[in-house]
């Protein structure tokens, strides 16, 4: 398992290789990657993420171990970023790896869906015409109940 | 006590964290002697639907006792991933 909370951009591509490489038992692997979106109607500027120091680190490990107990899982990697970043920019991925693809993918979702709710980020959207904080979604919270 | 601050929380109140001593017994009586204060702590705490907080960088809910807690943190619901 491995758990990065990280200011600095990290490369999908090196990131994914090295999770899969010497995984001989593990016939699955599952990545998901968050990527700063830009608006539409309103076009944003930069996205800020604060979080949590020591809490946010606890948490995502608390995290990971829930999903390692729940689903056959051989390994687990997540990094989030923090700071400001701009649209296209990565913010986040998961990787799962597991015997089988069921328990990668499920054990994805499950980290993401609680990631979003329980691990101590908050995201600030600059745009042209001001700043806000991102409001949580009632559907985030809900998402952790089919576990 | 330590007690942290972070997003909206942080930016109404002005400060990321503060040391308070307290003789407040819960989280809620915690936050009302903060909300008695001055009119920003009243601001930030003024719907506590709106807020979570963690002990000791766990989730709790606001009526779990401070007993032994050494470091308190309020900030809006969680928006990571």
């Amino acid at each position: 398992m491995r758990i990065s909370v990280q200011e600095a951009a990290f490369d999908l591509g090196v990131e994914s290789a090295g999770f899969a490489a010497g995984h001989t038992d593990m016939g699955a692997i599952v990545t998901f990657t968050g990527l700063v979106r830009d608006l539409a109607d309103d076009p944003l500027e930069a996205m800020e993420i604060e979080h949590y120091p020591g809490m946010t680190e606890k948490a995502l490990y608390a995290i990971a171990e829930q999903a390692q107990a729940r689903f056959a899982l051989g390994d687990v990697l997540i990094i989030h970023r923090h700071g400001r970043l701009v649209p296209g920019e990565m913010i986040m991925m998961v990787a799962t790896a597991a015997p089988h693809r069921k328990d990668a993918f499920d054990g994805a979702s499950f980290l993401m869906d609680y990631l979003k709710s329980r691990a101590p980020f908050w995201k600030r959207e600059i745009m042209a015409s001001g700043a806000q904080w991102v409001a949580s979604k009632e559907a985030d919270e809900d998402a952790l109940g089919r576990w | 006590m330590d007690v942290l601050y972070f997003a909206w929380v942080r930016e109404r109140i002005g400060l990321p964290r503060e040391r308070i001593e307290t003789q407040a017994r819960t989280v809620d009586e915690l936050v009302g002697e903060l909300r008695a204060r001055e009119e920003r702590y009243a601001a930030a705490f003024e719907d506590l639907g709106a807020l979570r907080v963690a002990l000791d960088q766990e989730l709790a809910d606001f009526s779990a006792p401070l007993d032994g807690v050494r470091e308190v943190a309020f900030f809006p619901p969680m928006t990571g991933g």
